[in-house]
């Protein structure tokens, strides 16, 4: 099942795990990146608190976490492909994996359906 | 940002921006478009390899005129405005009285008097500065609402050529033929053009004034060439950083003098013997004895950009601080100016520069980043 967040992240759950990366409507806001910062695996990360950051060629944006967990992985392909945020945003771009913390988390995310409509009325 | 965007000014491009889907900010009072949908990434590389059209109407462009304007200028500034031949820039530097600099502006001898062009943001306060001690006699004209844009790039000569600009009266060069940092007034269609070679992207190309009524008609004549494409402020910036070149605002303020921004140059030989400008003593006395900060190019060993405002270490000692950092398009990795005790400025010297609270490996080089194609 894939939910989606008001800052324009995705996960994409199963059981209790989670992919977390950022949508493609957030990859065109940001443009072309050119590094990402991501959260080590063991960090606990909160709900609507830092845990990533991804920098374009202008500037630097932090990327919340959509819910609270423990990372279990982080995308090494990002090291040295960052781009790979931007050309395939929503799959191979993903950002890290987390085991949830609070599964009801996700009770307050929209459905892709939802998010399509979210980003339309922007 | 909604809120504010009524307040903002707007170019004399505004319509052609939008039209061609610029992403509008605001900067320096105006909705400027800091990039179109091509990428700050792929606008920074399309200028370096063809030719980018920059819309810098933000910018203060101003007239003097009237007998003794060369003497008041070298009152306000370091340059040697009695020995500017017409159709000469020199690049200068407008000095509080302590020797903090101001403003950067290009000084043009126009033949009838002074051709001035300051940055947008400082302009009205600059204009004010300059009423402050302008004699009887002199007139000082702001340009308020002429356009200004910057065609830049290896092919923007040829484009130039193709387009047809010819110049206004017999004895000016053509335009292919005007050297870098000379400017003579050229005509298109019946529009005026004040055409310099010039730029601040570390390429070859033009900077052109003219009247606004007559900038979209003209920006569209470029654009119609294929080696023109649109460029936003995103890639101005990256291009400009990369070229080793100083942002007002930013790696130049008025706490900062010429000497330890590495802009002696703009400090004429005759101006360096004779002094009387503003911060005189305090300017030759740290090209004498050397500056206490230096401002100096920073290499990465990693992929991770250091952006203004992070410190710099040697050790657990702060030495210096980034003005200006970010990633480097056409270098391929992240670059960064920054202000360095003169003790750790030297090329080759090891640093460290703190990002959210992680150290990354830094080495002082030397700038341009990238190498300039100026035609001289």
């Amino acid at each position: 099942m894939r939910y989606y967040t008001e800052d324009h992240e995705w996960l994409e759950v199963s059981g209790s795990t989670a992919t977390v990366g950022i949508t493609d409507y957030a990859q065109g806001q940001l443009g072309d990146v050119v590094f990402v910062e991501l959260p080590e695996a063991g960090r606990a990360v909160t709900k609507g608190k830092e845990a990533a950051v991804v920098e374009s060629v202008k500037a630097a944006s932090e990327v919340y976490a959509p819910v609270s967990g423990t990372v279990t992985e982080a995308n090494a392909a990002l090291e040295g492909t960052p781009d790979l945020v931007n050309s395939s945003p929503e799959a191979d771009g993903w950002f890290f994996r987390l085991t949830l913390s609070d599964p009801s988390q996700l009770e307050g995310l929209m459905d892709e359906a939802a998010y399509k409509a979210f980003v339309d009325a922007l | 940002m909604a809120e504010d965007s009524a307040d903002l000014l707007k170019l004399p491009l505004d319509a052609l921006h939008l039209s061609l889907e610029g992403r509008m900010v605001p900067f320096a009072g105006y909705a400027m478009p800091v990039q179109y949908p091509l990428g700050v990434m792929n606008e920074h590389l399309w200028t370096r390899q063809h030719a980018g059209l920059f819309d810098v109407s933000h910018m203060g462009q101003l007239t003097l005129e009237g007998e003794g304007a060369a003497e008041w200028l070298e009152s306000i500034a370091p340059g040697d405005f009695k020995a500017l031949q017409p159709g000469r820039i020199r690049y200068s530097l407008l000095l509080a009285d302590d020797g903090g600099i101001l403003d950067d502006l290009m000084v043009t001898n126009s033949s009838h008097g002074f051709y001035l062009v300051v940055n947008g943001a400082t302009k009205h306060d600059d204009i004010a500065h300059m009423r402050k001690s302008l004699p009887k006699g002199l007139t000082l004209t702001h340009m308020e609402g002429a356009a200004l844009l910057a065609l830049q790039g290896p092919e923007a000569v040829d484009v130039m050529k193709r387009l047809g600009v010819s110049p206004e009266f017999p004895g000016i060069p053509a335009i292919d033929e005007l050297k870098f940092m000379q400017a003579s007034p050229y005509l298109w269609q019946g529009v005026r053009l004040g055409i310099s070679r010039s730029g601040y992207t570390g390429e070859d190309g033009y900077e052109i004034s003219l009247d606004p009524q007559d900038a979209e008609r003209f920006a569209k004549a470029l654009l119609a060439d294929a080696s023109v494409k649109p460029i936003g402020l995103g890639a101005r910036d990256s291009l400009r950083l990369e070229a080793g070149l100083p942002l007002y605002g930013h790696d130049l303020t008025p706490e900062i003098e010429p000497v330890e921004a590495g802009l002696a140059f703009a400090i004429s030989k005759r101006r360096k013997t004779e002094g009387g400008f503003p911060g005189a003593d305090r300017i030759l006395k740290a090209l004498l004895d050397g500056p206490a900060r230096k401002r100096v190019g920073l290499k990465f060993d990693g992929r991770q950009p250091a952006r203004e405002g992070a410190d710099v270490f040697v050790g657990d000692a702060k030495v210096g601080v980034v003005t200006s950092g970010g990633f480097g398009p056409s270098v391929g990795a992240p670059v960064a100016m920054a202000y360095v005790d003169a003790a750790h400025a030297a090329d080759g010297t090891a640093l460290e520069v703190e990002v959210r609270g992680k150290r990354l490996a830094a080495t002082v080089v030397p700038m341009p980043f990238w190498q300039k194609t100026y035609v001289r």
